[in-house]
């Protein structure tokens, strides 16, 4: 799985921090969303379709390899 | 409330049924028979009524519908709600890119860990309450000694507003946010409200502390005007909201006992609750609006442009095809799709302090008080639907 992020989309909603915090962070001035992990380990990947799901400015898009 | 005018399904809003609880039945119905319907609204306008979770969705994340209340065709539930948009906009009335350059200031504030670090603050405001409202006494209403102060006293050290002017800013919101109330009523309550925090800003500039007024001064990209005004989008929707779910919540555990045992069984399973609750109660009861920009398939329907569109969260959270059973409470159900905090770039930027305050209160309630109880018949509860925001007038509980 490989893990796109816009963070031009993004409006800081905090989801995907909540359901996957190994794989996004929020950027400590204005919470924008932070890449981690581009390819997350196959434990981490439904917390990551999780986190896309409820993203409500879809500013997450997955590659499933 | 007006009649329904003719090809139009119902007047919006709609009356609830038996439940107060669950949404309208014409919503329900609507959404079995005909998801995306015309209603008419107190002015006789027409609007569409969107019911469905996947059509809400579509339609709330979609740039082509406006959240612009200045446009041509925006729907507004009621005069007062007209009236609450006039004036000035706050970036919620706003789209892209503006409204993005202006919540962009804010976001930092709301982030997941600077909102998690207050948790030892706000457990002890919590804790502070319900000693006071304990101690001695065998019974209290819960709204006014706890559901309503908890996020007033947060939301105001997070600004630096003083919580002593409570009385004042709070009657200014349950003006703002009556249904029923004239023109005239917001028009005074919210320029009362606007020049009192925009007075507290002026004082703030002389006066720096480290609440978000001054870290907004402190950017010098805004006029003390629109900081004010920020300001007190941020102070109604920070406490209103929060308030109402966790009195709600605590009526709707104690209407489903099992559900209740199952929490106090299980505390560590109170964030999940709180989604679950968040869900079934969707206290934006009155739906979120919007205007088609342009030509919009939504649903096999054709929306045209200037035409408006309500988006009813609260049926949303209940469609059968998103969530099972959406008519019953199960807290151990993973709600997280739901809509309650709304969905696209819109979606309420304090939500990571609900969640916070809601699993806090809702832990501390049941911590402190294990014969939590209903102090009075569950038929003599007052519940709040002639307010923009769900919930109960008063909550009064013995223990």
């Amino acid at each position: 799985m490989f893990v796109h992020i816009d963070q031009d989309k993004c409006c800081g909603a905090g989801h995907c921090v909540l359901a996957a915090p190994e794989v996004f962070d929020q950027r400590d001035e204005d919470g924008i969303v932070v890449l981690l992990d581009a390819r997350p380990s196959a434990e981490l990947h439904q917390a990551v379709q999780d986190a896309a799901a409820v993203c409500p400015a879809a500013a997450i898009r997955l590659e499933l390899a | 409330m007006s009649t329904a005018a003719p090809n139009t399904r119902f007047a919006h809003p709609a009356a609830r049924g038996a439940c107060p609880f669950a949404p309208p039945p014409a919503y329900q119905q609507a959404q079995q028979q005909e998801p995306i319907s015309r209603v008419s609204l107190w002015d006789g306008a027409p609007s569409w009524l969107v019911t469905r979770h996947e059509d809400v969705k579509a339609v709330l994340s979609d740039a082509r519908f406006s959240s612009d209340s200045s446009r041509s065709g925006f729907p507004f539930i009621s005069a007062g709600a007209r009236q609450l948009n006039a004036g000035q906009p706050t970036f919620i009335r706003m789209d892209d890119p503006e409204h993005a350059r202006l919540r962009r200031m804010l976001t930092g504030e709301f982030m997941i860990k600077k909102v998690e670090a207050m948790r030892p603050e706000v457990q002890r405001i919590a804790d502070d309450l319900l000693d006071r409202m304990t101690t001695g006494r065998t019974g209290a209403d819960l709204v006014h000694e706890f559901a309503l102060p908890l996020p007033s006293l947060v939301i105001c050290l997070l600004l630096g507003v003083p919580y002593q002017e409570h009385d004042f800013f709070q009657e200014c919101s349950r003006i703002l946010l009556r249904r029923d109330a004239s023109p005239e009523e917001v028009d005074t309550a919210r320029e009362r409200l606007s020049d009192y925090l925009i007075q507290l800003t002026e004082a703030k500039r002389a006066e720096p502390d480290d609440g978000i007024l001054s870290r907004l001064i402190a950017r010098g990209e805004l006029s003390t005007e629109e900081i004010g005004l920020m300001g007190r989008l941020l102070l109604v929707a920070g406490h209103e909201t929060t308030a109402n779910m966790t009195a709600l919540s605590v009526l709707a555990l104690l209407r489903n006992p099992d559900q209740l045992d199952h929490l106090r069984r299980h505390p560590e399973s109170v964030p999940g609750a709180v989604e679950e609750l968040l869900r079934y109660l969707t206290i934006v009861h009155s739906g979120l609006t919007r205007v088609a920009t342009e030509d919009v398939e939504v649903g096999g329907v054709r929306i045209r442009a200037g035409e408006g569109v309500i988006c009813m969260i609260n049926t949303a959270n209940r469609d059968a095809g998103e969530f099972p059973d959406g008519d019953e409470l199960d807290l151990t159900r993973d709600a997280r799709r739901h809509l309650a905090f709304g969905f696209g770039v819109h979606q309420c930027l304090g939500q990571p302090l609900a969640r916070l305050e809601l699993q806090i209160a809702l832990d501390a309630i049941l911590r402190r008080l294990p014969g939590l109880r209903l102090d009075v018949p569950f038929e003599d509860v007052r519940f709040r639907g002639e307010m923009l925001i769900y919930g109960v007038h008063e909550l009064p509980i013995a223990w």
